[in-house]
């Protein structure tokens, strides 16, 4: 800083106990949405956070008292728009649960093949945007982002020709699935799981190769153990900080236990923990996928007659809480049936949700471009934290 | 402690029967809500905390679960608290899980229920000036509230 009466230059002494307040947020590019951190800070150290929340709220838990069991699903694509696929999954597998619907084996089938493409297309996008927030250590950052995106349109394009839409699906409906593989489909979707299983392992010696990357992950946002599983986070984040659990795994649901697949995890707790653990994820997610394609049965798509009015499908008194293995964890769906054709209550479990809120726990003691890379690795997705 | 060693320490620690099923479905009375978490976290291994929310049962008051897990046995535990007509006061559990801490301020916003001793009880998802609490039964969808209309 210039002093101007002096003509000389003064340093800013930042050692005293000045904090500044800054916002970082809700416009923040690494937000990934509209997330508005409050950092305190002592010069360039963060020592206390206070995460805003809810600038996406649509109240998604009333939202569903007000639509049936037909209509929902559709709708609740929109929890988690960078994985659609997941919420549906929740929701139907509650809605059967209390109903004691049949789903039949082919639609259990094609649930796994579009949930696990799903997870491979939000992954690909958690990695491309992830680097770009890491931007210039990584020689540009543009590059992976953009090879990202490339991929995860061909996922897209399956889930074009599939659904007939490219974001928000309305595949599943209680009973079965509401639209079966198109001819040459299978094939098309396996040519393009063999072609990024190959550009994974390319990306991955771009960025392990990278010394910047790995100084900006390594021992960043470590989570231990006990704080992982006393917040509550899921997913990736619960797998890199050494517990060694996996719906798909402990809890099968809709036929997971007839695949062969192993559930990585990582014991450093870290960015870089969190980082391995999905790039294992994108092979298994894609093992499952041929193992799926290869044995699937022929038959129904759906245990239910083909919907006619909104109010057909009608579950008796109960209550049930499903959950699946979403991209960023566990995703579960709590329906309080009364009986008729839409649910009393029903309670989101967002998996960004409770990753979010392990922020405030490591943030503090890391520099502010440390945020950037630790939200990051969080991987939230808004439309899930605030529902 | 396994499924059925938690759930029979459980029967006779809070003297009633638990039905068979999964998860664990207990019903806790409001003035052991703490107590009974902290014995699920210590004695049973539920770590893992998963989710807190809340049911409004109308004219028979509102009613508070909370789900938490041992992920290296397998148990899970719902744990429910009805909380009787009229009453919108709950004993905190952030004291116990941090994860609560989110949980329980989305409830007092979405229920206004009062989370005693909770560290930071204000809104978390709707604007501080909000009136009314949107998942009440009697909140209805299609009124118009202020301030938004």
């Amino acid at each position: 800083m210039l002093d101007v009466d002096n003509k000389t230059r003064v340093e800013m002494d930042w050692s005293g106990p000045e904090r500044l307040q800054m916002n970082m947020g809700p416009q923040h590019p690494s937000a990934h949405g509209v997330f508005r951190a409050i950092l305190g800070l002592q010069g360039e150290t963060v020592v206390d956070v206070d995460a805003v929340i809810g600038y996406l709220h649509r109240c998604h838990e009333k939202l569903s008292e007000t639509l049936t069991y037909a209509q929902y699903p559709s709708i609740a694509s929109k929890t988690d728009y960078v994985a659609a696929m997941t919420s549906e999954f929740a929701y139907v597998l509650a809605a059967e649960e209390i109903g004691k619907f049949e789903v039949p084996k082919r639609a259990q089938y094609l649930r796994v093949i579009v949930a696990e493409l799903q997870r491979i297309a939000s992954h690909l996008l958690w990695l491309g945007t992830w680097c770009m927030d890491m931007g210039g250590a990584l020689g540009g950052g543009a590059t992976i982002f953009l090879y990202c995106i490339r991929e995860r349109e061909d996922i897209l394009d399956l889930f074009e020709s599939l659904v007939g839409a490219r974001l928000l699906y309305g595949f599943f409906q209680v009973g079965g699935t509401r639209y079966d593989i198109p001819d040459g489909w299978a094939e098309q979707c396996r040519t393009t799981i063999d072609r990024i299983d190959s550009r994974v392992n390319e990306y991955e010696q771009m960025l392990e190769d990278n010394a910047f990357f790995l100084a900006r992950t390594q021992g960043v946002g470590t989570v231990s153990r006990e704080l992982a599983e006393d917040v509550g986070i899921a997913g990736p984040l619960l797998r890199g900080s050494g517990v060694n659990f996996d719906l798909r795994k402990n809890v099968p649901y809709s036929s997971y236990g007839d695949f062969d697949f192993t559930v990585p995890v990582e014991t450093a707790g870290d960015c870089y923990a969190r980082y391995k653990v999905r790039m294992a994820e994108f092979r298994q997610a894609s093992t499952i996928v041929r193992q799926a394609l290869d044995a699937l049965p022929s038959g129904p798509i759906s245990s239910r007659p083909a919907l006619k009015s909104v109010a057909q499908i009608r579950i008796p008194k109960g209550e049930a809480y499903a959950r699946v293995e979403g991209p960023r964890g566990e995703v579960g769906s709590y329906i309080v049936s009364d009986g008729s054709a839409k649910p009393y209550r029903m309670k989101w479990r967002g998996a960004s949700f409770s990753n979010l809120a392990i922020l405030p726990h490591i943030i503090p003691g890391h520099k502010v471009a440390d945020v950037v890379a630790i939200m990051g690795s969080v991987d939230p997705v808004f439309g899930e934290v605030d529902r | 402690m396994n499924v059925e060693q938690a759930r029979a320490s459980l029967a006779s620690t809070l003297a009633v029967d638990i039905a068979a099923g999964a998860p664990m479905t207990v019903d806790v009375p409001p003035a052991r809500w703490d107590e009974i978490a902290r014995y699920a976290k210590e004695t049973i291994g539920c770590r893992f905390f998963n989710f807190l929310t809340a049911v409004d049962w109308k004219e028979q008051g509102l009613e508070v679960l909370a789900r938490v897990d041992n992920l290296d046995e397998g148990v899970s535990l719902m744990l429910r608290t009805k909380l009787g007509p009229g009453v919108n006061n709950c004993a905190s559990l952030t004291p116990i899980y941090r994860g609560a801490n989110w949980m329980e301020r989305e409830c007092f916003d979405m229920f206004g229920i009062h989370f005693d001793n909770h560290p930071d009880l204000r809104r978390i998802l709707l604007e501080d000036g909000w009136e009314g609490h949107p998942l009440l039964k009697s909140y209805a969808v299609d009124t118009p509230h202020p301030p938004y209309r």
